[in-house]
């Protein structure tokens, strides 16, 4: 009985001091078809203080969308008797094939490396759980070669004023996903920090997926392969035919 | 023109593809080779996955040969029974270079083994078309030097065993010769998503010694039922063949092949052999290069 008034206690402080987040995302599904050239999803809600007036106290908001991760491995060329080969590498068991944060501020300005580290705050704190005895040296080499490698294909980004505060009630946060993203279950998690304390955050899902005639082909090429195989063979085979016959009437 | 790939899974304009796959068969109509050895590396390098971009390509050489076989083999110019010798080798050879691939990828290396392959590959074949085709064009020395070869298979084929009558071919060999002809040949096809005519029609000519008027028909006969059989393959292993990338290089290339075929009627053939002589040097030669400069991208990622 002690416990649960304990409990309740506490939860009723926390009640009380921490403001509650509620956040939307413009598409919680995402369609991938003919057409699709990537889409920009817009992430927004409202800070509320449980005591009803407007948040008193300065809020900052960070938003980080995470598409499905996947196991991989980081190959590192090296010069090898004057050609260039693959030399290293090294083995993630987690890396997410989407990851895009976006803040108010810097989040180097919201909190501490250690709160960073915990919330996966940023692309230097990506949580990617590499696999095989490696030294720290050879690990951090190999993760900064894969955000950078990611960066630039435009899965990985980093926008330090992506998100926008309006009376420290609404906010909101544009991220675009390109067309090359992975189907699968993305997480959109907003956080709410005010002096280098994460006091509140709601997780959001998104789902991508292939639908209509992609979602078909897909899904006709990994279950039935034979035909799949004979029927790619027959339109080749068709095409090629068809073009020989009109040529021959030409 | 958006077109998104199921398979390759990224949005691409659809008529560079077909631009792509017109430029593939304006080649192949000039020259009757298939055109896979440029398809692949540039797919690659708009930014097709290397598996999807091979499987893709052979799947299209497929259609891009169907009616070059036709064509040959209405005015008897397909030796079938050759062709089924050379198409058996071909297969064995597919599954012992998708066994390579699989291997090579394993370890890491299958990049390099593509690129120095090319790099041997079209150097070698390059040099020796561009030097015959130069001798050829050389005024008056051509006329002084008569139909210089004689017709004759290389003298190791002779020593092996069990002879057949190759009647089109005008051959009495071993039937040995061409199926480890086809197996190699198969390899190169899995192994670097090419059809494998550069190699085919100068080892038909200059080793297995087959008559000259069979061996551009027999080579594409080979290469359609060879790149079938690839493309079972990677639709049964791999499942990279994208039927949407596929479809759009196949409208190109069924039309640029016309033009080219109209093109070449215009030109003198040792002067096409030049030119193609000089593309395939051209590629080898980028390719080499590509070896020792510094890649753009030190880092790639795989599934594991």
């Amino acid at each position: 009985m002690k416990r649960v008034f304990l409990l309740f206690a506490l939860l009723m402080l926390s009640a009380q001091r921490d403001p509650i987040l509620v956040p939307e995302v413009s598409q919680d599904d995402i369609q991938v078809q003919q057409g699709f050239t990537g889409t920009e999803l817009l992430l927004f809600g409202a800070i509320l203080d449980p005591t009803g007036a407007r948040a008193g106290q300065d809020y900052d908001i960070v938003v980080v969308l995470k598409g499905p991760t996947e196991p991989i491995t980081v190959r590192e060329k090296a010069r090898v008797g004057g050609i260039w080969v693959n030399a290293d590498s090294s083995a993630f068991q987690s890396a997410p094939s989407f990851f895009a944060i976006a803040s108010s501020r810097p989040i180097d300005d919201l909190v501490d490396e250690r709160t960073a580290v915990i919330y996966e705050l940023g692309l230097d704190h990506l949580q990617l759980s590499p696999s095989g005895t490696i030294d720290p040296e050879e690990q951090a080499r190999f993760t900064a070669g894969l955000v950078d490698l990611r960066r630039r294909q435009g899965l990985y980004k980093e926008v330090t004023d992506g998100v926008q505060i309006s009376e420290q009630v609404l906010y909101q946060a544009r991220i675009s996903l390109p067309s090359n993203v992975q189907t699968g279950t993305y997480t959109a998690e907003t956080f709410a920090i005010t002096r280098g304390r994460v006091i509140a955050s709601a997780i959001a899902e998104v789902e991508v997926r292939k639908v209509g005639f992609e979602r078909f082909v897909e899904v006709f090429a990994e279950r039935q392969s034979l035909l799949y195989g004979l029927l790619a063979v027959l339109m080749s085979v068709g095409t090629g035919w068809i073009a020989g016959r009109l040529f021959a009437m030409i | 023109m958006d077109v998104y790939l199921p398979i390759a899974n990224l949005s691409v304009n659809g008529l560079v593809i077909i631009a792509l796959g017109a430029l593939t068969g304006v080649l192949s109509g000039l020259f009757g080779v298939g055109g896979g050895f440029l398809t692949t590396p540039l797919l690659i390098f708009y930014g097709v996955p290397p598996t999807v971009a091979a499987a893709s390509a052979s799947t299209q050489v497929t259609g891009a040969s169907v009616s070059g076989v036709l064509a040959h083999g209405r005015r008897g110019g397909v030796d079938y029974r050759m062709g089924a010798v050379t198409v058996g080798g071909g297969v064995i050879g597919a599954g012992i270079g998708a066994l390579l691939f699989r291997f090579f990828q394993a370890i890491g290396q299958i990049d390099t083994v593509i690129s120095i392959l090319y790099v041997v590959m079209l150097g070698t074949i390059g040099s020796l078309m561009a030097r015959e085709a130069w001798e050829a064009v050389r005024p008056g020395e051509a006329s002084e030097k008569p139909p210089a070869r004689k017709r004759r298979h290389h003298r190791l084929i002779a020593v092996l065993p069990l002879r057949w009558r190759f009647y089109g071919s005008g051959l009495y060999i071993s039937p040995i010769a061409p199926l480890l002809l086809g197996v190699a040949v198969g390899a190169l096809t899995m192994l670097m998503g090419v059809g494998g005519g550069f190699i085919l029609v100068p080892a038909m000519l200059y080793i297995l010694g087959m008559s000259a008027n069979v061996v551009v028909g027999t080579s594409l006969f080979n290469i359609l039922f060879v790149t079938m059989a690839t493309t079972m393959m990677h639709a049964l292993t791999t499942h990279a063949v994208d039927i949407v990338l596929v479809a759009l290089l196949l409208i190109g290339s069924v039309t640029g092949a016309q033009f080219g075929t109209q093109i070449a009627q215009k030109f003198k053939p040792e002067y096409l052999r030049l030119v193609l002589a000089a593309i395939v040097l051209l590629v080898a030669l980028r390719m080499f290069f590509g070896l020792f400069v510094r890649p753009d991208e030190i880092y790639t990622v795989v599934p594991l």
